[in-house]
């Protein structure tokens, strides 16, 4: 295998693998406030991108206008999904939980289903320009937006969580709900908010990617999966785990389908998820944790 | 709740064995082949209830149990001419021994871990069912699969289908009740409500686990290669997420916790989509807001609902032959 090859596996799956940490960051955000997985995190993502495409098609928007207000709807779309689904069954048992998320990722597809179609779609790229070569490998200029976005994105959730008193109130929501109410946090904003977060967050590695892979109505239950892969693998609940298990994930896929089978490619994340799961649940920069009774 | 050898356990049997009996001769031809259905899914919904509902364990790969038994029966015996209850046996032997190996490890996780890791292996049998093209023929499906046969006779109407596949509930059905009302029905319901405090009490939580994960496969595996023997012809599309979504969907819709839950969730959601044609793409949708609303307004799912209508019911009467007797205004809180 040259190694110009080797090269450009590895730029694809960085690429990729920046959405599934933006969607593993999602993943995080809820999990954090709530102890909750959202199993719709996926959809979020789904979301970004084919309503940046139909707020070109239908709407007429220009690409700069049409991608903040997809980000904008689905983040609308994540206060509402808390609001009407998840406030009004605080404190179910997790099964419970895990079972309502499901139900919302099934009424987002089929929503997007029947409102968009079933056909396949892509967004135009950020900018003009054609591929930049490097040693052989050739590097798309979207793939500079989207290692651009995801490292101001991670920065600025780290300037968000350490200067700002609403993300030091997050944190505390996630070290002990209790204890945050009783110093006058409010819990349900909070929440609130995470769901607007990690909407915002997904729906991005959504957008970014769009251009890149095609996107339906369908690609969220895969991309769910790999952005929960990446979570765990990154240690659920660590916000830059979440990134850095994408990004692993994302090269692996994209070496492996290269190496072995492209068919295959995408039970390569799982592969690694299940290993995971098996051998250390913590994840690779997560501590284990003990379960209060 | 009614133990089992009581009274009313008793009567509800007699009662299923009876509606198992009647419903062919009572029903037009046609709802045949979809009680049919009905029966896999029936099989499979109560594998995944002593799971889900009693120990409460999420899977969302139950599909791929479903599928992987389907497919080695089908392949077995359509390839390698094996004889078809050799390859029924291989098949449900199959997903047991693969639930075994994934669940040992698997079942170390709790709650949403769980639910993830049995996504992910869903979704590997997906892909390899998809790939495997020269094993399987890939995404067009496989054909060719020869009708259940055993003691040299070959079933082929619908009606001999239909009690095979309710006579293999029914026995399932009693099984399960059996193990329900068993120590390790009670052990189960103690891990589901608190894992930790179960282990204090002495019960070997994983053994447990992985039991009730490896006959829930097996129930699985015995509705696929009843499946592939009654359809003749598999493909992967039936053992997507989607499908283990729908399995989830029918526990839950029928109530966790409760076999005749798992029973009436199976029917209800394989005869709903028969009435609604209308409704063809917008049936995932609607297990979508089914498992929503389900969660949200009715926990306890269409069993928990029968009770609460049957108490109230009771209230009713009872309440007017107090009326009778002493009160003629009372029962108004009954209203």
């Amino acid at each position: 295998m040259p190694f110009s090859s080797l090269l450009q596996f590895f730029v694809s799956g960085v690429t990729v693998g920046a959405t599934y940490g933006l969607t593993a960051l999602g993943f995080t955000m809820i999990y954090n406030t709530t102890g909750i997985i959202n199993f719709a995190q996926g959809e979020f993502v789904m979301l970004g991108g084919m309503l940046a495409v139909f707020s070109m098609t239908w709407g007429g928007l220009p690409l700069p206008a049409a991608v903040p207000l997809a980000v904008l709807l689905v983040t609308a779309i994540g206060v509402a999904v808390d609001r009407l689904t998840i406030r009004p069954m605080r404190g179910r048992p997790p099964v419970t939980l895990v079972i309502v998320t499901i139900g919302i990722s099934i009424l987002l597809r089929g929503g997007a289903m029947l409102v968009f179609g079933k056909d396949t779609h892509s967004l135009p790229p950020f900018s003009e320009g054609a591929a930049i070569p490097i040693a052989g490998a050739s590097l798309l200029p979207q793939t500079l937006w989207v290692v651009g976005i995801t490292i101001a994105v991670v920065a600025a959730m780290k300037m968000f969580f350490d200067r700002t008193i609403t993300g030091k109130a997050m944190l505390a929501c996630a070290c002990d709900r209790r204890a945050a109410s009783l110093m006058g946090i409010n819990v349900d904003v909070m929440v609130t908010l995470s769901f607007a977060f990690s909407a915002l967050v997904g729906a991005l590695g959504g957008v970014i990617l769009a251009p890149i892979t095609l996107t339906a109505y369908d690609v969220g239950v895969l991309l769910g999966i790999k952005g929960f892969a990446a979570c765990i693998l990154g240690g659920l609940g660590n916000p830059f785990g979440a990134v850095a298990g994408g990004l692993i994930i994302g090269v692996l896929e994209s070496m492996g389908a290269g190496i072995l089978s492209s068919g295959y490619k995408d039970a390569i994340a799982f592969v690694i998820l299940l290993a995971l799961l098996f051998l250390r649940p913590s994840g690779l920069f997560g501590k284990a944790s003990a379960d209060r009774v | 709740m009614s133990s089992i050898g009581s009274k009313g356990a008793l009567a509800g049997l007699a009662a299923f064995a009876a509606a198992i009996v009647l419903a062919p001769f009572l029903l037009p031809d046609y709802y045949q082949s979809v009680l049919i259905v009905a029966g896999f899914f029936a099989i499979l919904s109560m594998g995944l209830n002593l799971l889900l509902g009693y120990a409460g364990q999420i899977s969302l790969g139950h599909a791929a149990f479903y599928g992987l038994s389907a497919y080695a029966s089908g392949i077995l015996t359509a390839t390698y001419h094996w004889p078809v209850p050799a390859g029924v046996a291989a098949g449900v032997l199959l997903s047991g021994v693969t639930a075994a190996l994934i669940g040992i490890p698997t079942l170390k996780l709790k709650g949403h871990y769980l639910a993830m890791g049995t996504l992910g292996f869903g979704v590997i049998v997906y892909i390899v069912l998809n790939e495997a093209v020269g094993l399987t023929a890939g995404p067009s499906g496989f054909t060719g699969i020869p009708r259940l046969s055993a003691f040299g006779r070959t079933f082929t109407s619908d009606r001999e289908y239909y009690f095979i596949v309710w006579g293999i509930a029914f026995l399932l059905f009693v099984l399960a009740q059996n193990l329900v009302h068993s120590r390790m029905g009670r052990a189960l319901r103690a891990i589901h409500t608190s894992e930790s405090a179960a282990s204090v009490l002495g019960i070997d939580v994983p053994r447990y686990k992985a039991f009730v994960f490896v006959l829930s496969a097996v129930y699985a595996g015995i509705a696929g290669a009843l499946y592939a023997h009654f359809v003749t012809f598999v493909s992967p599309g039936s053992f997507s997420f989607n499908a283990s979504v729908q399995i989830v969907t029918m526990v839950v819709l029928g109530g966790m916790a409760s076999l005749w839950g798992a029973l009436a969730g199976a029917v209800f959601l394989t005869v709903l989509p028969e009435w609604l044609r209308a409704i063809e793409n917008y049936d995932i949708l609607i297990y979508g807001a089914i498992l929503i609303l389900t969660m949200r307004f009715l926990p306890g799912g269409l069993a928990e609902g029968a009770c609460r209508l049957l108490s109230r019911v009771r209230r009713l009467f009872r309440g007017k032959k107090a009326d009778a007797a002493v009160l003629p205004d009372a029962g108004r809180e009954d209203a």
